[in-house]
């Protein structure tokens, strides 16, 4: 990747045009009351064709995605992203239609979205799912309002409380607060599953429901699942399902069956979608035969992210039921053959058995000496970027101080999580004998580290000629 | 070991008060300012404001982190320290020399009950 | 197992795999799932199916779609897509990327949101903007938070009856579990009454956060916004408006108007209708507003070598690490549509944006005085439009829709009070527009 330094707005020239439109036969808008007009024309590039190619072709260079190399990102399922998905989400026949046209001419449509409902259903264990949020936060918001409503259609207007383990995704509370609900958090016990004996007191006519992943933020099933949802509900509370750590249970364990009463996926994790650099993703949410009556809620303008759930349904049927069982499984062995790999070089805080992720607390040498801090775990995920890795997630979960979370995930072969183990354990070698080297990395992306506090103090968020 | 001045009452959320007749100067410590690393933003409220003890009156950023702040005496704020909102780097500086806001005190009596230097102290060693 | 495309394992790796993890089979790792979870039942999925065999399916699919073409707006509109936007945003570099917290190895992703937030700065004539947010009627639930936690104690927001329909119930469902009172703004000939957001004001004094209000609203008609931000900030309140991206290019921009805030759907910026998504909300407001401001934002800065770089900035607002204190659980942008919106704008220019929004104005109002020609509409309102208005019926609204559907045209939608909306962009030719008007004259009884 090289370094390139141009902006959009840096190449315009007065006079240059980019667009291919016909000629207007007047200056009508000019007709429109002078009031209602804007005053001066927007300071838009004026740019030709090639201009903006070769911009956007330059900047993309200067990226990193699925198709350039592996991302051991955990949490975040980066799974390839299968090509067939794209050339049908690109179908003229679906690009084209408008959200309110009538049913009878969108049958095609309706029917992805029918085919898709059941085919999550299938694989959760869940009965019907909406598909307007669009993405994993606004899943999460969207199955927390239903819960809501489901206490509050029964009068039953006291339960606002809602239980979320300490190992939690930092959105967990960020969503129950903007959906109105008070946090209660659950504590984990020394094998970093949620404390039953913590959980119990917590548990009164006041809680609306717990939040739980499974498995955890630590990659590990929690086992007590069974005794957590049997109290849950004595107590009148629901159970929701955080599906961004479902890629292990694809195809072996449906949250349903589990008692979880509500759930959201992500289809840009667990069903291949792309990330787009952020987005667009789609976070259907699933609900069990009770609360299906709740799921009309309009979290957003028409019928979610189209584009996304066409791709997800391909994806679907591409695997269809003989390949869906191994989805898990083979994230799991990815995950637990690096786990085993490395843990002489980095420290394993939880040895046990993980599913699709599991967390190292930093390195076991960081080359600390006299006048010389060691090497931290952001220096390991810079030094990552120099070998043509993604970094891991780094610092989550909050348990401990040097977290690298790691989830390989099935489309990986053992060579290139071979390559991965390999580097790791340079790196690991690198920082015992000079962690300057990592202190200073990347060497090789296109820019070295960043001022960020500059960024924050002084914000330049546009560009100013 | 960050530092502690005497003559300063100290909250638990680690606000200092320096009373001063019925106004006091309110500031963080500079444990607080030590823990927070360099500091990005300040957010205080404007003049005029009025909070009760305990209530939350603006917040202190980081890059990577954000932390409230919550009055350790009720009060209306009459004056804001506007060269540390434009330069928030002053706390990291000294934390006791620049103040966030000054308040006229609707119950004096309310600084009695914080910290004083040694409870303070104390407090942080934990 | 049969070999899949997408999984790279072959038995011999899986057996090295195994070997080195200490167990004997792939089903031992799930040792620690309580057994009767372990679902054992086959899938109630089709069978897997060959590319070509989803190729063939999904080709099948989409031809139960009717093709129609649209004259229809109401917050999803037909505009033109140049063949280099959907070159440049499938660039796997840029679709298959993750959000940009690695800075080092995303400053495209970073470069282009800058560019995007620029943009939007440009248009709505504000501050500062977001990365982007999920569609337009999520922006505008978000900015009614962004008011109420701005607004020091205030709990209600006033929200225009003339927004579309779809804006005003994410509004509500956003409102209902945050805790905020929604207080309608009536509506008068068919604008924003400035008398009802006055008499709201005064009757509800303390509490109000602010009022969002559209640019364009549901009837298509341009609203005259004189006099609403100062009765608002009068009252400490804000203004949020909601607006469509592509006409402000020529429309008075939310900063002329005074607003604080505005908030909108960037698909008519070339996104294609796609069934309504993706698209992308926008959302930008005054700098003295930044730190309320939710979602991503990118900022500019020097690397270590002081070359110029971009990088996520202003965090500590966002979800991950205010939590439950946070404005807005939003972690995500709508990167790649984000990069759509950019891309668009950079081909188009203030030339391009200038001629397509003469080109909707010619179109709808030359389908809008043939329409009236055909004697079986009649006017609603005196107002000025751009693309889009509203017409009332003087033949039966079923049969209508009816005979244009069958003819390919998607056209009169319904409005609650009886009224059909239509729409023209510079992509519709005179001479659909023409085919529509002699459906109409000769097929559709008055």
């Amino acid at each position: 990747m090289k370094y390139y330094d141009k902006l959009i707005f840096e190449l315009s020239k007065p006079g240059r045009t980019g667009y291919s439109l016909p000629a207007p036969e007047s200056s009508s808008v000019s007709s429109i009351d002078a009031n209602l007009l804007r005053a001066s024309a927007p300071q838009l590039p004026e740019v030709s064709e090639i201009d903006v190619v070769r911009h956007y072709t330059n900047l993309s260079q200067m990226n990193f995605g699925v198709d350039t190399g592996f991302y051991p990102l955990g949490s975040c399922t980066m799974k390839y992203n299968p090509k067939i998905n794209e050339e049908i989400a690109s179908l003229p026949s679906f690009l084209g239609l408008h959200p309110l046209q009538p049913d009878d001419t969108v049958s095609g449509a309706k029917a992805v979205y029918e085919g898709l409902d059941s085919a999550l259903a299938a694989i959760t264990g869940m009965r019907h799912f909406t598909f307007l949020p669009c993405a994993g936060a606004h899943g999460e918001l969207t199955g927390l309002m239903i819960i809501r409503s489901y206490h509050m259609s029964r009068g039953d207007t006291r339960r606002t409380k809602i239980i979320v383990p300490d190992s939690a995704h930092g959105t967990n509370p960020a969503s129950a607060a903007v959906c109105g609900l008070e946090i209660v958090e659950v504590k984990s016990n020394a094998d970093g599953l949620v404390d039953v004996n913590d959980l119990k007191p917590l548990l009164d006519d006041t809680i609306a429901g717990i939040m739980m992943t499974n498995p955890n933020t630590l990659g590990l099933f929690e086992r007590d699942i069974k005794e957590i949802a049997r109290l849950v509900h004595e107590a009148g509370g629901l159970l929701y399902y955080d599906g961004a750590n479902m890629n292990p249970l694809v195809g072996t364990v449906r949250p349903g069956d589990m008692g979880f009463d509500v759930m959201h996926l992500n289809l840009h994790k667990t069903f291949s979608t792309p990330h787009g650099g952020g987005g667009p993703g789609s976070g259907p949410v699933g609900v069990c035969e009770k609360l299906v009556p709740f799921l009309g809620v309009r979290v957003s303008g028409f019928h979610g992210n189209f584009s996304v759930i066409l791709r997800a349904y391909t994806y679907i049927l591409m695997l269809g039921r003989q390949n869906v069982k191994m989805v898990g499984p083979l994230a799991t062995l990815n995950a637990n053959y690096i786990k085993e790999s490395l843990k002489d070089k980095y420290k394993l805080p939880i040895p046990s058995v993980c599913k699709h992720e599991f967390v190292y607390d930093g390195l076991i040498d960081d080359g600390a000496r006299e006048g010389v801090p060691g090497a931290t775990t952001l220096d390991v995920a810079k030094r990552l970027l120099d070998f043509g890795f993604h970094a891991p997630t780094i610092y989550f979960p909050l348990l401990f101080h040097q977290a690298l979370m790691i989830e390989p995930t099935e489309t990986e072969s053992k060579e290139t999580i071979d390559e991965f183990i390999e580097v790791m354990r340079r790196i690991a070698d690198e920082a015992a004998e000079n962690p300057d080297i990592l202190h200073q990395a990347p060497h090789n992306a296109p820019i070295t580290r960043p001022d960020e506090t500059t960024a924050a103090r002084n914000p330049i968020l546009r560009y100013q000629a | 070991m960050s530092k502690v001045i005497e003559g300063l009452r100290y909250s638990e959320s680690h606000e200092w008060v320096k009373v001063d007749g019925e106004f006091a100067f309110i500031g963080v410590s500079d444990f607080a300012q030590a823990e927070m690393g360099d500091i990005t933003y300040v957010d205080v409220p404007s003049v005029d404001d009025e909070f009760a003890k305990g209530e939350e009156f603006g917040a202190l950023e980081s890059v990577k982190a954000s932390s409230d702040l919550y009055m350790p005496v009720g009060g209306v704020v009459v004056e804001v320290n506007d060269a540390v909102v434009d330069a928030p780097e002053l706390v990291n500086q000294d934390a006791y020399e620049n103040w966030l806001i000054k308040i006229q005190m609707s119950d004096p009596a309310e600084a009695e009950g914080l910290m004083d230097a040694a409870a303070y102290n104390e407090f942080t060693a934990k | 197992m049969n070999g899949f495309s997408y999984f790279p394992h072959t038995e011999a790796d899986i057996q090295q795999m195994l070997e080195r993890i200490g167990v004997k089979s792939v089903g031992e790792l799930y040792d620690d799932v309580p057994a009767d979870y372990l679902y054992k039942k086959e899938y109630d999925l089709p069978d897997a199916m060959s590319e070509q065999e989803v190729r063939d399916f999904f080709y099948g699919l989409s031809s139960r779609n009717s093709r129609l073409t649209c004259f229809v707006g109401a917050g999803a509109y037909d505009h033109y897509t140049p063949s280099v936007i959907p070159y440049i945003t499938s660039r796997s570099e840029f679709i298959t990327a993750y959000t940009p917290y690695q800075c080092e190895i995303s400053q495209g992703t970073l470069r282009y949101i800058f560019e995007y937030q620029t943009m939007i700065c440009d248009l709505t004539g504000l501050d500062v903007s977001n990365a982007s947010m999920y569609d337009g009627p999520t922006a505008a639930a978000e900015a009614m938070r962004m008011m109420v936690a701005s607004v020091r104690k205030s709990t209600t927001v006033l929200v225009s009856s003339t927004l579309l329909p779809n804006v005003i119930e994410v509004i509500r469902t956003y409102a209902k579990f945050y805790g905020t009172t929604i207080e309608m703004i009536d509506e008068a000939d068919g604008r924003t009454s400035l008398q009802s957001l006055t008499s709201i004001l005064s009757s509800v004094k303390t509490g109000v956060a602010g009022a969002i209000i559209p640019s364009i609203n549901r009837h298509g008609i341009i609203e005259d916004l004189t006099g609403f931000a100062d009765s608002l900030h009068a009252q400490k309140a804000l203004l949020t408006v909601y607006c469509d991206p592509s006409a402000l290019a020529v429309l008075k921009t939310p900063a002329e108007w005074g607003a604080d805030i505005a908030v909108g759907d960037a698909q008519p910026l070339g996104i294609p209708l796609s069934y309504g998504g993706a698209y992308v909300g926008f959302m930008a407001c005054r700098k003295e507003h930044l730190r309320k401001l939710p979602g991503r934002i990118v900022g500019q800065t020097k690397d270590g070598q002081g070359r110029r770089a971009f990088v996520l900035t202003l965090q500590a607002r966002e979800q991950h690490i205010r939590r439950e204190k946070a404005t807005s659980n939003i972690c995500s942008n709508e990167s790649l549509m984000a990069l759509w919106v950019t891309v668009y704008l950079s081909l188009m220019g203030p030339e391009g944006m200038k001629r397509l929004n003469q080109l909707c104005y010619e179109n709808a109002h030359y389908l809008h005085d043939e329409l009236i020609k055909t004697g079986k509409f009649e006017e609603v309102f005196q107002a000025p439009f751009l693309k889009e208005f509203v017409l009332r019926p003087l033949v039966d609204v079923r049969t209508l829709q009816r005979k244009l559907s069958e003819n390919g045209f998607f056209a009169a939608l319904e409005t609650s009070e009886g009224y059909v909306s239509f729409c023209a962009t510079e992509k519709r030719t005179k001479q659909e527009i023409d085919s529509l008007i002699n459906i109409i004259n000769k097929e559709v009884e008055a």
